[in-house]
């Protein structure tokens, strides 16, 4: 069994790490306009990889992550903006700030349970998105600000640069999946999907399930808000909107389209959906039609997502 | 030595005394039955040993400490393992899989010394070749025994089976009975058992609660002999 087990680790090390290489190799061949939407996706897909943490594994349905990515997003920018910060200590009170709130938000969401977590996180998350408009003398509130291309620099990289910006998004997409794949596979994330699949059973085998669910919304909330630092930072640009509970649902779909609890799923499903509304607002102005058609079909012959689809049909050891 | 006692343990809902001041002893190493009519309390009562139902009033006693504000993971580390009335594994999780997460918090990052105590317990109630299969692709009585095998396998000191040989066939009846009878010497096992025969081959001793009361306490034969067991329970068997 070991042996077996053994060689599903290794072959899910491979695919992964071949995606990333995957991914570097593109940055030489492909046009620049894909060139900058794949590095927006990879950002993208850590946020939507650390929604998955919560949901995919842990299944806990929230509808107030926007709250965590703008935490970073702000915690990053604000820092820059008004205290003169350079780009890596600000990324790290992004994290710092997304870390913080998802702890407070965990201690008091994780009281309830269900349909009442689902609000109270939406309820949360629009109290950050009205705190952000109210103190729109400092976030400029719906308009936001830009950062300024001379603030983009990391140890000497200029970040507003595509090249080094895509590499910066792939590093991050890199750390978010390596991260990811770790906590599946170690003793934690077991714990986790087991309270998904069947809570008061893994109570009663001795885990502390307020805990585990804790420190789940703690490493989700960081994630997503690393994600969201980082977007600010690549792209050079805050705003509210990013708390908006628009931006709460994104990262729900991007998971159940490509596949909630896989570890890929995330950035399938990104993928998938940033190009759908891409090539459809191409062709109509009533693109969100599409969008909508595509994925009212992709919910009915495929309830689990891209990648899950995959998994159930043909890969049982995909993470 | 006692390994677990409960003294006045009540608990109510609403106005229904669904355990009603039981003082209850047992000693290690027994294989105690908890027998009764439907509706006695039974699970009502191993639910309060366990932790997953608070008690309205009383304590209840583990291996010498007060145990009864202590929450159910905490009790389960204690040395408590408890096995549901229905089947509760972890249907879309592999069979290993569900036995690894019964033992895997004593183990911790050993996966050796895991796969190891998971091929014992699924070898021990014969189920090592479905190792790899979803638990939810197991027969009935199978994911009964993958339930025991989850018990079995954190090495507890006190096992609590909540009906375990509900809806077996009677061959499966029979590799129980001898499945317990071979752990016996091992561990404490509090039995809640609806079918007879399986009691009288497997306990030591007999508790039978009625109306959330004990009725009677005693050996398999005394309890057989008692008036009051033969009326409430027995007679209407």
């Amino acid at each position: 069994m070991s042996m077996f087990l053994g060689s599903n680790l290794r072959k899910s090390w491979t695919l992964h790490i071949g995606v990333i290489i995957l991914l570097f190799a593109l940055q030489f061949i492909l046009p620049a306009y894909h060139h900058g939407n794949l590095a927006r996706i990879m950002v993208l897909a850590c946020y939507a990889m650390g929604y998955n943490i919560l949901f995919g594994y842990t299944g806990l349905l929230s509808l107030g992550h926007a709250l965590f990515f703008a935490a970073g997003m702000y915690g990053m920018s604000l820092t820059v903006q008004h205290l003169g910060w350079s780009a890596g200590p600000a990324l790290l009170a992004g994290l710092a700030a997304g870390f913080a709130v998802a702890l407070a938000i965990g201690l008091l969401a994780l009281r309830t349970a269900g349909v009442a977590f689902m609000i109270v996180t939406l309820m949360f998350a629009q109290a950050g998105y009205l705190a952000a408009l109210y103190f729109g003398e400092y976030t400029r509130g719906d308009e936001g600000f830009v950062i300024q291309q001379s603030f983009r620099q990391l140890a000497g990289v200029n970040l507003a640069d595509p090249t080094n910006r895509y590499f910066a998004a792939l590093a991050l997409f890199a750390i978010c999946v390596v991260v990811s794949l770790r906590v599946v596979q170690a003793g934690f994330g077991r714990v986790l999907v087991a309270i998904r699949e069947n809570e008061e059973r893994t109570r009663m085998l001795g885990y502390d399930i307020h805990r585990h669910k804790l420190a789940a919304v703690v490493l989700s909330g960081t994630m997503s808000a690393a994600a969201g630092a980082a977007y600010g930072l690549l792209f050079g640009y805050a705003g509210a909107t990013f708390a908006s509970v628009q931006y709460s649902i994104f990262p729900l779909l991007w998971v159940l389209l490509g596949g909630a609890g896989t570890i890929l799923g995330p950035f399938v499903g990104t993928l998938f959906m940033f190009y759908l509304i891409d090539l459809s607002s191409e062709l109509t102005t009533a693109y969100m039609l599409i969008a909508g058609f595509a994925l009212v079909m992709l919910t009915l012959f495929a309830p689990q997502g891209l990648v899950g689809e995959l998994r159930r049909r043909a890969l049982r050891w995909l993470p | 030595m006692t390994l677990l006692s409960t003294r006045g343990l009540s608990r109510n809902f609403g106005g229904l005394k669904a355990v009603d001041n039981v003082d209850f002893d047992l000693p290690a190493g027994e294989v105690r039955a908890l027998i009764g009519p439907n509706g006695a309390g039974k699970t009502t009562f191993v639910g309060m040993l366990s932790g997953r139902i608070p008690a309205s009033a009383g304590t209840v006693r583990f291996d010498g400490r007060d145990v009864t504000t202590m929450p159910a993971h905490r009790r389960i580390r204690a040395g408590m393992a408890y096995t549901f009335q229905i089947t509760s594994v972890f249907s879309r999780l592999p069979v290993a899989e569900n036995v690894a997460l019964a033992l895997r918090w004593r183990t911790g990052d050993d996966s050796v010394a895991t796969d190891r105590q998971v091929a014992e317990a699924l070898d021990r109630v014969g189920i090592a070749d479905r190792a790899d299969q979803l638990a939810g692709d197991l027969s009935y009585g199978h994911q009964r025994l993958l339930e025991i095998a989850m018990g079995l396998s954190q090495q507890p000191r006190l096992l609590i089976l909540d009906e375990p040989t509900q809806g077996l066939a009677d061959s499966e009846i029979a590799d129980f009975v001898a499945l317990i009878r071979g752990l016996a010497g091992d561990m404490t096992i509090l039995l809640i058992e609806h079918n007879i025969n399986v009691v009288m081959q497997t306990a030591d001793a007999i508790t039978v609660l009625n109306f959330g009361s004990v009725l009677a306490s005693g050996t398999p034969s005394e309890i057989r002999n008692n008036a009051a067991v033969q009326a409430a329970y027995l007679g209407t068997g």
